[in-house]
């Protein structure tokens, strides 16, 4: 059966100059949002030697390694991503991992969730059109992840590198999400590429 | 085009080479680039500018700034006209047009001036005393005679055809004002290393500087200032940009007039006007001070205008608005104005009110030879569309009389300061409250309640040198208080300016006509004399809030910036409370008008509201559908072919449902994944209905309800394994329920080992009814057994379809049998096109949101919010069975036990048949018992919901109505305007009451 991206650029558009961001979906993420108890060390530990990383338990921080990134979402709530085609395989290893008695869960959400990829040196400007979070360099730096607000949908941003952000945003708003998207570049100019 | 005779040769920060051409009244001039709309204007020697709100008085430009209350025109044509703007804050554009309000046919020729010669019949309060009478007259004739005269510009009727943006910023220390003040404090800080925003309402920085001739040692100092502020990576400066309100937690917003300078040359891709949103860890206030006019008589000349005003004409754009000044003054500080005029070749006489004038400056202009008239005051002034002359004369010691002999003398500028007014305005909208200060005789910041200091003029603090050391302070400290070592910048010492005397407060002057006639005006835009004071006062108006309100003082677009203290100091003065205990009214956001377009930003067209569409949307829009709004949710409403009308559409979805199939994209309800060994018990105590004896692979209907017994959601959930659940909600109800939830596990049951997680977006559902459905499920999803014996109504399983994970309810919303398939969303496009052409041979038939509704009501089904409305219980809508009173405990149980719920008269879910089986009823319409009632009839009930039945080849309606299972058979009535249209209470079930078809 055929799948569907979202936005499925075949080719570059060009929005402006074209310099100052460039956008592309992440439409080969697999994601995976995990349940569980941060105090138990037996749990952190089981899940660590699936994803080879620790999950992160400070507020507001990821851990990747490799392809595999895991973002925290709330005490006990992570997001992981990892290649689409990864995620049976590592839903699987997470499943046992839990085992039958622990209380955890696990649910995929490679779908109900679509990932943005911002990047450029004005990506930060244009993320502060719509997002009330301090965007600072020093302040949201690479590995820092939020919960927000992008114009009027709830968004969970991930910084990944100094001009390079991932946004989280539920399907359904994906569309209006990238249309802001576009208009918010206008004034640096927005080079869509397919991911 | 004219020259203009009152440019100076020399002089301001104007481009000599950049002449620009505009349009005033049709007029058009030539200006420079630099210039205000009003510096252009006044070069012309164009005072006139506007007609005054009520008596239709030429008025003329005051001031240099945002106080203007006068000085204001509606620039712009089309779409992008706007009323009530500043002419001091325009800045000049080649081929800018702008016209003069408030009148016609011309501001020199104005009809409504008529009001003037009416004016001692129109007093403060004359609109409460004279449209009172007859009451009829009010909508059909006064309010829309007010309406019309209301007002000063028109509103655009087009639309704006610009761009505005919004941008949030978080700094350190935010310093609002770009002056002596300002600068200083904004260089400790950014010297800090605090992360520093600066932002100034004028096109440069500089402030008061800025009225300050080319060669005072000011103008190279906040040059270097400002270069060392551009070198700091995290110090944003804001030129252009006012800070319009303060908000808590040191919210202010700032709106930046990005392109408004360059008119329609402007960049398409950049903003009109940015709207900045700034959390700030510290603010410093540097906002200056407005000078204060003085209340004589016949002061609304145009021609007349504030003291410092001119100095800023005079150096800043290099303009000189008159030849014959005279200038009035309480104080030291217009004496610079005079020298100044004087140095620009003006003939000058200084009118001083106090009996003596002492200090530095006064003993320059003095020097300099220019005439003064001490313990003088101007007591009335000639002219009709400019000021020609004052009249001036010797006061009585306590200035109150008339004393020596009048002199007249001849003028075409007269330069007024009556003191300073600290721009106290942040302060006040900060929660602060302004203490006044009777030795400086103005009002000054009080204590900060947020993090805010005030420094420099807008603290009181007057001298150049006080505000470089206050800016210098208060920016230290800010960073300080923000988490940095700073200290205070020093500054050369050339930099100070002479000390002064002290000014004469004088509210009331005397004047040389009668009072009703004296024409002393406090609030020059809203036409209010210290007359209309003194009235409000003799009519009982002693609070400061009851006179603004009485007389409209400072109730303007300029909101009272010239008028509210010495509209204060009158009161004071007539009731004998000292100032500070009269208090001042409080200052509200915005500091100065803001566009309605900056305030909406990009959320206006396309991204006004986000569209949230299912993962089928694209299917539903190639096939015409019809969408309908469900929250952000859009939905297929119907899907009309040719020539279809909406009845006709959903009479056919409908009847094909029933007949064959019907399929409907139901990916909006909300889906939660419940999991941990608490989940069953979770579930009883968050459903009315039991939980545990649901087995794996089975599914329930529950309803929810709130701590107060109503019906809050509902929704089947499975039960997918030992601890794990799925549970469905409203399409509307999905945030809600998921956040109820939450707060049940963790504020109120943390015992309970439960995790929620949102799935409604990860899943397509795609929902099939109708007696064939079996059929082409089976073609559909082959890897599933579908034998009823193994798969029964109400039976979840978990499979594939192709390879890609499915899972396949047997339920249904229609009362047929039923079938829902969820697949990953990305494949839910690709399903439904195999659904669809799979199930041609079997008449499928896509059907919308409409036919969902009838066919649901047709079966008696609910929906939350429509048959409930927060009043209804699971006993209203005859739901008894689903409230589990064995349960030991559920949310609303206690509630449920009330007495009132038991009531025999609770407005209970019935169904209606209109006595013809054509009549359509209205939704929300009221049911009654006797129609022949005279009204207000008692009501007894409401429809809720109501449609023509193909399946009963009639129109049905359900209804909540009091006592409605003991009224089926009755006849009631529903009252509507052309007729009353009796009904027959009936069972709410219309079709297949037994059920059969679900279970077949």
């Amino acid at each position: 059966m055929a799948d569907a991206r979202l936005q499925a650029q075949a080719a570059i558009v060009v929005v402006g100059s074209g310099r100052g961001i460039r956008l592309a979906e992440r439409a080969d993420l697999g994601k995976l949002e995990l349940r569980g108890d941060p105090q138990e060390r037996a749990f952190l530990g089981a899940i660590g030697r699936v994803l080879d990383l620790l999950l992160p338990v400070e507020p507001g921080s990821s851990a990747s390694k490799g392809d595999i990134t895991a973002l925290w979402q709330a005490p006990d709530r992570w997001l992981i991503t990892c290649p689409l085609s990864d995620v049976p395989l590592f839903a699987k290893l997470l499943r046992e991992a839990i085992g039958p008695d622990r209380h955890a869960a696990l649910c995929e959400v490679s779908d109900g969730r679509v990932a943005f990829s911002l990047a450029g040196p004005n990506a930060r400007d244009v993320l502060a059109k719509g997002c009330p979070l301090d965007l600072h360099p020093k302040q949201f730096r690479p590995g820092r992840v939020a919960g927000s607000l992008l114009a009027k949908a709830e968004i969970l941003l991930h910084c990944q590198a100094p001009d390079h952000f991932d946004v989280y945003v539920a399907r359904s708003f994906a569309g209006y999400l990238w249309a802001w998207l576009e208009d918010a570049g206008l004034d640096y100019g927005v080079l869509v590429a397919p991911s | 085009m004219s020259a203009q005779p009152n440019r100076l040769a020399a002089g301001g920060q104007v481009e000599r080479g950049r002449p620009l051409a505009f349009t005033f009244n049709g007029r058009r001039y030539q200006g420079l680039a630099g210039d205000s709309l009003a510096s252009a204007l006044l070069a012309n020697d164009v005072h006139l500018v506007g007609r005054s709100f009520k008596y239709h008085r030429p008025r003329g430009i005051l001031s240099a700034g945002a106080e203007e209350p006068t000085g204001l025109v509606q620039l712009g044509e089309g779409g992008r006209t706007e009323p009530n703007l500043r002419t001091t804050q325009i800045e000049l554009y080649d081929g800018l047009v702008a016209t003069s309000q408030n009148c016609w046919p011309g501001v020199q020729l104005d009809l409504g001036a008529l009001n003037n010669l009416a004016s001692p019949l129109l007093p403060a309060g004359f609109y409460y005393k004279t449209f009172m009478w007859p009451p009829a007259f009010w909508q059909p004739v006064y309010e829309r005679l007010i309406r019309r005269a209301a007002g000063l510009g028109r509103a655009p009727v087009l639309p704006d055809p610009d761009r505005y943006e919004h941008r949030h910023a978080h700094c350190d220390v935010l310093v609002v004002g770009g002056g002596p003040a300002g600068l200083m404090a904004g260089l400790a800080a950014a010297r800090s290393g605090a992360r520093v925003i600066l932002a100034d309402e004028q096109p440069a920085l500089g402030g008061a500087l800025l009225a300050e001739p080319a060669a005072h040692p000011g103008q190279a100092w906040r040059q270097e200032v400002l270069a060392e502020l551009a070198g700091f990576e995290d110090t944003r400066l804001l030129p252009r940009t006012t800070a319009f309100a303060y908000y808590d937690h040191n919210y202010l917003c700032l709106v930046e007039r990005v392109t408004d300078h360059l008119g329609p040359a402007a960049p398409p891709q950049l903003p009109r006007q940015r709207l900045w949103k700034v959390r700030a860890r510290q603010v410093v206030l540097a906002t200056g001070a407005i000078e204060r006019p003085l209340a004589f008589a016949q002061n609304d000349r145009p021609g007349i205008m504030l003291a410092g005003a001119v100095r800023r004409y005079l150096h800043g754009y290099g303009v000189r608005p008159g030849r014959r000044a005279v200038v009035f003054t309480n104080n030291d500080s217009a004496y610079a104005t005079a020298l100044d005029l004087a140095e620009a070749g003006a003939e000058v006489t200084v009118v001083d009110l106090r009996p003596q004038a002492e200090g530095a400056l006064p003993a320059a202009a003095a020097q300099a030879g220019i005439a003064c008239r001490a313990g003088h005051g101007i007591v009335a002034t000639e002219g009709g569309q400019r000021v020609k002359a004052v009249i001036c004369a010797r006061l009585s010691a306590d200035g109150t009389r008339i004393e020596g002999a009048r002199e007249r003398i001849p003028a075409d500028l007269v330069c007024v300061s009556g003191g300073w007014n600290p721009t106290i305005h942040l302060h006040s909208q900060s929660r602060g409250r302004p203490v006044y200060d009777p030795e400086r005789g103005c009002f000054l910041p009080g204590l900060p309640v947020q993090a805010e200091r005030s420094a420099g003029a807008c603290a009181g603090e007057f001298g150049l040198a006080a505000c470089l050391a206050a800016g210098a302070a208060a920016g230290a400290a800010a960073a300080e208080a923000a988490g940095f070592r700073a200290s205070p910048p020093d500054w050369p010492a050339e930099l100070a300016s002479p000390a002064e005397a002290p000014a004469r407060l004088l509210w009331q002057l005397p004047a040389a006509k009668p009072e009703a006639r004296a024409k002393q005006f406090v609030d020059l835009q809203n036409d209010v004399t210290a007359a209309d004071i003194r009235l409000a006062l003799r009519e009982g108006y002693a609070s400061i809030e009851h006179v603004k309100r009485y007389t409209t003082t400072g109730m303007g677009t300029d909101q009272g910036k010239t008028s509210n203290v010495v509209a204060l100091g009158i009161v004071a003065e007539l009731t004998g409370q000292p100032i500070g205990e009269l208090g001042v009214t409080t200052f509200r956001p915005p500091y100065t008008p803001v566009p309605f377009g900056a305030i909406v930003g990009r959320n206006c067209g396309p991204l006004f509201e986000p569209v949230r569409r299912t993962p089928m949307d694209a299917w539903h829009e190639a096939a015409g559908a019809v969408f309908e709004a469900v929250g952000q949710w859009r939905r297929p409403w119907y899907y009309p072919r040719p020539g279809e009308s909406m009845a006709t559409a959903v009479a056919r979805e409908v009847t094909a449902t029933r007949a064959a199939i019907g399929l409907l994209d139901a990916s909006t309800l909300g889906k939660i994944d419940l999991q941990g060994p608490d989940t069953a018990e979770f579930l009883n105590r968050i459903y009315s209905n039991g939980w545990s004896k649901l087995e794996v692979g089975r599914c329930r209907y529950g309803l929810m309800l709130g701590e107060d017994g109503m019906v809050f959601d509902d929704g089947v959930t499975a039960r997918l394994g030992e601890q794990h659940f799925l549970m469905s909600t409203t399409s509307g109800g999905a945030a809600r329920v998921l956040a109820w939830l939450e707060e049940w596990l963790q504020t109120e049951w943390p015992e309970l080992k439960v995790y929620c997680t949102s799935v409604t977006e990860q899943w397509a559902t795609l929902s099939l009814s109708g007696p064939r459905t079996r059929e082409l499920v089976a073609l559909l999803a082959p890897e599933f057994d579908l034998d009823p014996q193994h798969f029964p109504h109400m039976s979840v399983r978990e499979g594939t379809i192709d390879g890609v994970p499915a899972r396949l309810f047997r339920i249904s919303f229609t009362g047929e049998l039923g079938y829902e398939i969820q697949v990953p969303a990305r494949y839910g496009l690709a399903l439904w096109a195999r659904c669809m052409a799979l199930g041609e041979p079997f008449g499928l038939t896509p059907f919308g949101t409409e036919a969902m509704h009838v066919l649901r009501a047709e079966k008696g089904y609910i929906i939350v919010g429509q048959e409930t409305d927060g009043t209804t219980t699971p006993g209203d809508l005859g739901l008894d069975r689903l409230v589990g009173r064995k349960k030991p405990d559920f949310l609303g149980k206690r509630s449920l036990a009330r007495a009132d719920m038991g009531r025999a008269d609770r407005k209970q879910l019935v169904g209606l048949l209109p006595r013809a089986s054509e009549d359509l009823l209205e939704e929300g319409a009221q049911l009654v018992a006797d129609p022949n009632q005279t009204p207000p009839m008692a009501m007894i009930g409401h429809v809720t919901s109501s449609y023509r039945s193909p399946s009963l080849g009639r129109s049905f309606a359900l209804a909540m109505v009091q006592g409605g299972r003991a009224r089926l058979g009755e006849t009631l009535f529903v009252p509507m305007p052309d007729r009353m249209v009796a009904v027959t209470v009936t069972e709410p079930v219309f079709v297949d009451p037994e059920g059969e078809r679900l279970h077949g």
